[in-house]
């Protein structure tokens, strides 16, 4: 009898493992919804509000995928991932995809084994300190006690600028955003460093926000984007031409407004019909519908309108569109053409 | 006519394995231990397929890179350009350090709030069950977090120290500052003639033994009892404040003071450290209370009622007569609390304490990717720590265990 179940449980995790190997996008079409990992909860890229739905900048890019692939913006769960669990989690495969303002790095990407699909904001490592302090420059930071958000690259880059600059430091490793808020406001550390679009939408949820500034120094380059497993190129490719679909959605005026008109017949512009499936194979070619780029832009709108609805000027995070413009507008913003 | 009964002559049957009772205990054991070698087997060959396809083979290399973050605590040498190994090895001593810490501050509680538990007095009594039950319900984890947020929200920043009309301000003569950062305490600065002192101190305590050794012998000869304590107390203190003073105070103290941001100079104990000691000090110390009740418990009553019957006054009773027989008692299941405590101490992270958890297993891990690497590593240190306090402890045991004879 125990020979039997023994046997069982390795027949079982056989087929299991046989069946993580295929493809994600069959497993995301077999489950029937999309698996995405989004942070603890940074207000304006992923938070959820009190009915528990979760909603944000980066939590669009799922359900821009899920819409894309399943026909449903709705059919995604979310796992919030703290800056350390989150790869385990991609590389063990609870998660499809990672929408975590994570940066793209050379060692993620090569050594840790992830595909970024592209880059949905540009940023940069900056300081938020108390106006009372007088500080005015990170240089000034001699001997500070600086909170830092753990399992991240802000805690290398910080170390570098330190060390470049020859100044000393006090760093307070934190686990997530929640904590680190706490005692910054506490006063336990002088200084909370991160990515300058993180620092913003941290500040936005203060009670008098305008006693905290932000020093001039960005002192890295962060372009934080959505990433997935290597190894799987459809699944990679298909993350990554929806979220250009986004982008060249925006760049070609097709809003979450005119998209389903748009979509109805193919029109004068040959881009848009390829782009929404009216001319052309490209859903195909994907493993996909025809109609996956108007899904996903009927999802949340195009790129421009998911940055103004979250993170944009007229919310309380405030962020200018800056880098993360059109390049048409002077930003580095650049889909790749549809043909 | 003989009535033993010789097994068949005819050789041996396979059958017999499963049939015959003197080969079927050993056949079920041979299957057994076949099989678990298999499902072990089974799972490293999955983990190293799997990790061999998605291309990261085990390989310990990155141990010996650069490990390009900074730790706040540190007992040794390090900074960011030091290897990963360096890293783990802060980190281990960090870990180490918050146990032994945690270890003495629950044993001391916990003895006293053990044999407070016992006391005839209702309210006292009763105080101490309420700190058992509270803190031994409660996950440690809350403890920690709690202990750390009222140290944050409760005590001063540094900047509330500085300026004309300052809202806070440091206390015994200006010789500890307790800000919400930790605290602050004075350094002892070594001027020359200040090895006199301490050769003084050391021989002091080694004095102290000497004079114990022949009070006892002293008792025993004589029947006479000395104030043991007190007299203990003045070889402590006197010789060597007396030298202190006589070579002119060559031992200083350097004073903690406002620079900048922080607090610089004199010895410095994070709030993560103390928060951490504490909750997890006074944790386990209501498990050792616990322990102690047993052990005292087990000691008959009759002991008592003849050290009573002696003329022995109740402390005389608990020091001499109880405590000495309820160590066997307490000693085993007190080692699993202190195992308990240092395992429990890799919780550190949730205050932002840099053990082993946090270097290793926390920034090495996520920068690096290593995942299997380094917790396999991180395994293997915190079963070599445990299996080093329970030697430790095994050994005291035997010492103070009932010699029978």
């Amino acid at each position: 009898m125990k020979k039997t179940t023994f046997f069982g449980a390795v027949a079982a995790a056989t087929m299991t493992a046989g069946f993580a190997a295929a493809g994600t996008l069959d497993d995301v079409k077999a489950k029937g919804f999309l698996q995405c990992g989004v942070s603890t909860g940074l207000a304006g890229f992923s938070a959820a509000d009190a009915n528990g739905n979760w909603d944000g900048f980066d939590v669009a890019v799922c359900r821009a995928v899920a819409a894309a692939v399943l026909g449903d913006p709705q059919a995604v769960k979310f796992t919030p991932t703290t800056g350390k669990t989150r790869f385990t989690a991609l590389a063990s495969g609870e998660i499809d995809m990672l929408a975590r303002n994570t940066t793209w790095t050379f060692s993620r990407d090569v050594d840790l084994k992830f595909t970024f699909i592209g880059v949905n904001y540009y940023d940069g490592q900056g300081f938020m300190v108390p106006k009372e302090l007088g500080v005015s420059s990170a240089k000034d930071l001699d001997g500070a006690t600086v909170c830092i958000q753990t399992g991240t690259t802000t805690e290398l880059n910080l170390a570098d600028f330190f060390r470049s600059n020859n100044i000393s430091y006090e760093p307070v490793p934190i686990e997530t955003n929640a904590e680190a808020q706490q005692q910054y406001l506490a006063g336990a550390c002088d200084v909370y460093t991160t990515d300058a679009s993180g620092l913003a939408a941290t500040r936005a949820t203060f009670e008098n926000p305008d006693d905290h500034a932000l020093l001039p120094e960005i002192i890295s380059k962060e372009p934080l984007g959505p990433l997935v497993r290597h190894g799987d190129d459809q699944w990679a490719d298909i993350g990554r031409w929806v979220l250009n679909a986004l982008i060249a959605a925006e760049e070609l005026g097709i809003t979450s407004a005119n998209v389903k008109e748009s979509a109805m017949a193919a029109g004068n512009n040959p881009e848009i019909n390829r782009l929404l499936g009216t001319e052309g194979n490209l859903g195909e070619q994907l493993g996909l519908s025809a109609d996956f780029a108007k899904n996903a832009i009927a999802a949340g709108g195009n790129y421009g309108e998911i940055f103004a609805r979250h993170i944009g000027e007229s919310t309380p995070i405030g962020l200018a569109r800056g880098l993360n413009a059109q390049w048409t507008d002077g930003g580095l913003i650049y889909a790749p053409p549809f043909r | 006519m003989s009535a033993t009964t010789d097994p068949p002559k005819d050789g041996f049957q396979l059958s017999q394995l499963i049939y015959d009772t003197r080969y079927r205990s050993m056949t079920i054991q041979i299957v057994a231990l076949v099989l678990f070698l298999l499902g072990v087997g089974w799972l490293l060959n999955n983990a190293a397929q799997n990790l061999a396809a998605l291309g990261k083979p085990l390989s310990f290399g990155f141990l010996g890179e650069a490990a390009g973050y900074d730790i706040n605590q540190k007992l040794i040498e390090y900074n960011n350009q030091m290897s990963h190994g360096r890293a783990a090895l802060v980190g281990v001593l960090n870990t180490l350090l918050v146990a032994v810490l945690g270890c003495i501050l629950a044993t001391v509680l916990g003895v006293v709030i053990g044999v407070l538990r016992l006391s005839n007095n209702w309210v006292v009594a009763r105080l101490m069950t309420v700190y058992i039950e509270s803190f031994r319900n409660v996950p440690v984890l809350l403890w920690i977090v709690l202990t750390m947020a009222i140290f944050i929200e409760s005590f001063p920043a540094p900047r509330a120290f500085r300026g004309e009309n300052a809202s806070a301000s440091m206390s015994l003569w200006d010789s500890v500052a307790l800000t919400n950062r930790g605290l602050y305490i004075p350094k002892p600065e070594l001027y020359s003639g200040s090895t006199a002192v301490i050769v003084v101190f050391l021989l002091s305590i080694v004095g102290i033994f000497v004079f114990g050794t022949w009070s006892r012998k002293r008792q025993e000869a004589t029947g006479q009892i000395l104030p043991n304590f007190w007299i203990k107390l003045a070889i402590f203190f006197v010789p060597t404040l007396l030298v202190y003073f006589i070579l002119g105070r060559p031992i200083g103290l350097e004073l903690p003071e406002l620079k900048g941001f922080n607090f610089q100079g004199g010895i410095y104990m994070r709030n993560s450290l103390i928060a951490l000691t504490l909750a997890l000090g006074l944790y386990t110390a209501a498990f050792v209370a616990e322990n102690v009740r047993a052990g005292i418990m087990a000691v008959s009553k009759g002991q008592s009622e003849a050290a009573f019957a002696l003329g022995l006054s109740p402390n005389r009773t608990m020091n001499l007569i109880i405590l000495p027989q309820a160590l066997r008692v307490i000693i085993p299941p007190l080692i699993s609390q202190y195992l308990n405590l240092t395992k429990n101490s890799s919780l550190a992270i949730a205050v932002g304490y840099m053990d082993i958890t946090g270097t290793l297993g926390g920034i090495t891990l996520n920068q690096t990717g290593k995942e299997m690497e380094c917790l396999l590593i991180l395994m293997a240190i915190y079963l070599a720590i445990s299996l080093l306090i329970s030697s430790v402890m095994n050994w005291y045991n035997e010492s103070v265990k009932l010699r029978e004879r």
